[in-house]
């Protein structure tokens, strides 16, 4: 019954193509509902063949974050001996590195997603929006398995979560709106400046020294704390901190400026996105 | 459903493309030094320009106009073939209906479910085994998960290779994955379908099974729009025709009248011709296959001869060498690659019969009323018989034979079988 219904749905429609912008709606929700199947196969295709043909499969999910900690251990938390806070420094980073890894995976994958993509784009009709937003949820797979050792190793060194560990749902939130956004802004820009999907994996990187990845956000001078909050994955990475190593009091101001900037990011890029997308197969 | 008077509604549809910019070159070193500091600037303008138009030049030489105020109104249920040479305007045309790329000024209305099928196999991912494949191409073509379960047993029969459904699509051989991704491709069921000539893959076999499929699909009602250079399968398949030229609109009609109407239109003629300079000419020590010719009577250089007009295939090639035994042949392929005949430039010379260096010229002659009215391909090789290949045989020319004579509609068009040839016929009352 439900595929009739669907089928019906479909057929009264009457498509109009035409060279109007489309108003003030930011995501066409609908639609992409109609297209929900060909989403979840691209998120599904791009997590089974991202591993195909290798050894350790899902293993790389874990491998990344876990050896930039035993790396970061190593160079700054004993050669250059940067604060942890009380916190061995393995798990101080570690528990930055998990959704630091999601935020710096999802939008170097965001970024090449288009050109990637070319061959649909050319071809066949989809919401364009699929293809940003695709790797975002693949790569919450990665994030789940960094997540359950971010646990074991809180088990391991002891550490015991705090109530506010309640709020981790809205910082997974948080930092997957802020992902999509950037994302978006990168993928619309890449697919006609190819500078940016080869600056894109530079500027992640930089960007990770402007967040308390290795250090934490308490040893940002105050006068520059507020250009510093700017960064929506500041409030992320200091609110994993707080919620489970208890490190610091919840980090309520990097929250709330981060949240506005993530909203922010996410409404320009749509925007941008939305009026770029009619150009993609022009200049892909 | 709701009634509407047209399933697809074009208004003055015009899409405009920039093209390239020329590169001008530096041959001095301080040139080459200013040019790389200010080449940034230029090429974010060149990027930018790809998606901003400055109204005011609209006319700019960087500019074309892939189409140019195109209306067409067309009903459900019509089989439409759209003609016109290539860069005529006709992808660009199925681009916009089928929403991949938006026009530059227009409107384009679509009353029903569209798919469109510009390519066999979009999306297919070589690491994903043919079961996962079948789901992926099928949603990416606009297919629900539901519907492709109901279908998918019919999907495989159809593409035959179920025995290998559960392999990595990497390890097909390029046959099995283009027809499973044509099996998925078969299995649409939009009220609007557009098709960019995708009839031309897989063997013979299953090219004769897909065309057996397109023809049901004309069949059931849909809406249909046909790109294709194969006027016997447009004419077969389709009731209008629609003529593009330089992204205009130039006829409209009667799918006959239309396919005339472009084959009279002198600037396919070039077509029928194929030549290659020394440096990329297919070529052995001995020999180079300089060029190859279709020549009506008439002495005109095309690819589609009437079927009650001879044509002649010229082939020029030189010979570097002395080459005993030179044999050149030549066989008609039909598109599903079956050899209608084969023939021999050597039928007439004796054994041991060694060719002097020099250019030649060979003129093979196919009498009138012969073919069918199809689409051939010319197969060309040279060897030397027990001794060897100088240019290894293939399909280099397609031809088409067509019948657009005024006769009674049964006696014309394509008859069964690979050939056409005119025989007496005569019939006396036994008393």
């Amino acid at each position: 019954m439900k595929i009739n219904k669907r089928a019906i749905e479909n057929q009264e429609k009457t498509i109009v193509i035409d060279t109007k912008k489309k108003g003030w709606r930011l995501i066409n929700w609908q639609e992409l509902w109609q297209y929900r199947d060909l989403f979840l196969f691209l998120v599904w295709r791009d997590i089974k063949t991202r591993y195909a043909q290798s050894i350790l499969g899902v293993g790389w999910a874990v491998i990344q974050p876990v050896f930039s900690m035993i790396v970061f251990t190593i160079v700054f938390g004993n050669i250059a001996k940067v604060s942890s806070e009380g916190m061995p420094y393995a798990i101080f980073s570690y528990t930055a590195l998990v959704p630091w890894t999601f935020f710096s995976t999802s939008l170097t994958s965001a970024s090449g997603s288009l050109i990637s993509s070319k061959n649909l784009i050319t071809k066949v009709y989809f919401p364009r929006l699929v293809i940003p937003i695709a790797p975002v949820l693949g790569k919450m797979i990665d994030f789940g398995i960094s997540f359950l050792i971010l646990l074991g190793l809180m088990v391991w060194f002891g550490v015991k979560p705090t109530i506010w560990s309640l709020m981790i749902p809205v910082f997974i939130l948080l930092m997957m709106l802020t992902s999509a956004g950037v994302g978006m802004w990168l993928t619309a820009l890449s697919i006609q400046y190819r500078d940016i999907r080869y600056g894109s994996n530079f500027f992640v990187q930089l960007l990770m020294y402007a967040s308390p990845v290795i250090y934490p956000a308490s040893s940002i001078p105050e006068k520059y704390q507020f250009i510093y909050s700017l960064n929506p994955m500041v409030g992320v990475i200091e609110g994993f901190r707080a919620a489970l190593l208890g490190t610091r009091a919840m980090p309520w101001q990097y929250l709330g400026i981060g949240s506005l900037m993530a909203v922010f990011f996410f409404v320009t890029g749509a925007l941008y996105f939305r009026s770029m997308e009619r150009y993609f197969a022009d200049v892909a | 459903m709701r009634m509407s008077d047209y399933a697809i509604k074009i208004e003055n549809l015009s899409k405009r493309y920039r093209i390239g910019y020329e590169q001008q070159t530096r041959d001095t070193f301080a040139e080459v030094i200013s040019d790389w500091i200010s080449r940034p600037i230029k090429n974010y303008r060149r990027l930018r320009s790809l998606t901003q138009f400055d109204e005011t030049n609209g006319e700019a030489e960087d500019i074309i106009w892939a189409l140019k105020n195109v209306s067409v109104a067309i009903k459900p249920g019509e089989v439409i073939g759209v003609i016109g040479k290539n860069g005529a305007g006709k992808s660009t045309l199925l681009k916009i209906l089928s929403r991949i790329t938006y026009p530059t000024s227009g409107k384009v209305e679509l009353n029903g479910r569209v798919s469109s099928l510009l390519e066999v196999g979009t999306g297919f991912h070589p690491e994903l085994t043919g079961r996962e494949n079948v789901y992926l191409n099928g949603t990416i073509l606009g297919m629900t998960k539901d519907e492709i379960d109901r279908k998918y047993d019919e999907i495989v029969d159809f593409s035959g290779v179920s025995k290998f459904i559960d392999t990595p699509v990497k390890f097909y051989s390029s046959g099995m994955g283009v027809r499973l991704a044509f099996s998925v491709a078969a299995h649409l069921e939009p009220e609007i379908l557009l098709i960019d000539e995708v009839l031309s893959v897989g063997d013979a076999a299953f090219q004769k099974k897909s065309l057996g499929k397109m023809e049901e699909v004309s069949q059931e009602g849909r809406t249909v729009l046909f790109v294709s250079h194969n006027m016997g399968a447009i004419r077969s398949l389709c009731s209008r025709g629609i003529l593009l030229e330089e992204g205009r609109l130039v006829k409209d009609g009667e799918v006959d009248k239309v396919i005339n109407c472009y084959l009279s239109s002198k600037d396919i003629s070039t077509a029928g011709r194929l030549g290659w300079s020394e440096a990329d000419a297919p070529q052995d020590k001995e020999l180079i296959l300089f060029g190859i010719e279709l020549v009506s009577n008439t002495g005109e250089v095309k690819t589609t001869f009437q079927i009650d007009e001879g044509f002649e295939i010229r082939i020029h090639y030189q010979l570097r060498e002395e080459v005993r035994n030179l044999r050149l042949y030549l066989r008609f392929k039909t598109t599903m690659g079956e050899t209608v005949f084969a023939t021999y430039e050597d039928a007439q010379i004796q054994q041991g019969f060694n060719r002097k260096p020099g250019h030649y010229t060979a003129s093979c002659k196919i009498p009138p009323n012969i073919l069918n009215n199809l689409t051939y391909r010319i197969y060309i090789g040279f060897d030397s018989p027990g001794h060897k290949v100088l240019i290894p045989g293939r399909e280099y020319l397609e031809v088409d034979i067509i019948d657009t004579s005024d006769g009674y509609r049964y006696a014309k068009g394509a008859f069964d079988g690979p050939i056409r040839p005119v025989v007496s016929w005569q019939v006396d009352e036994r008393k």
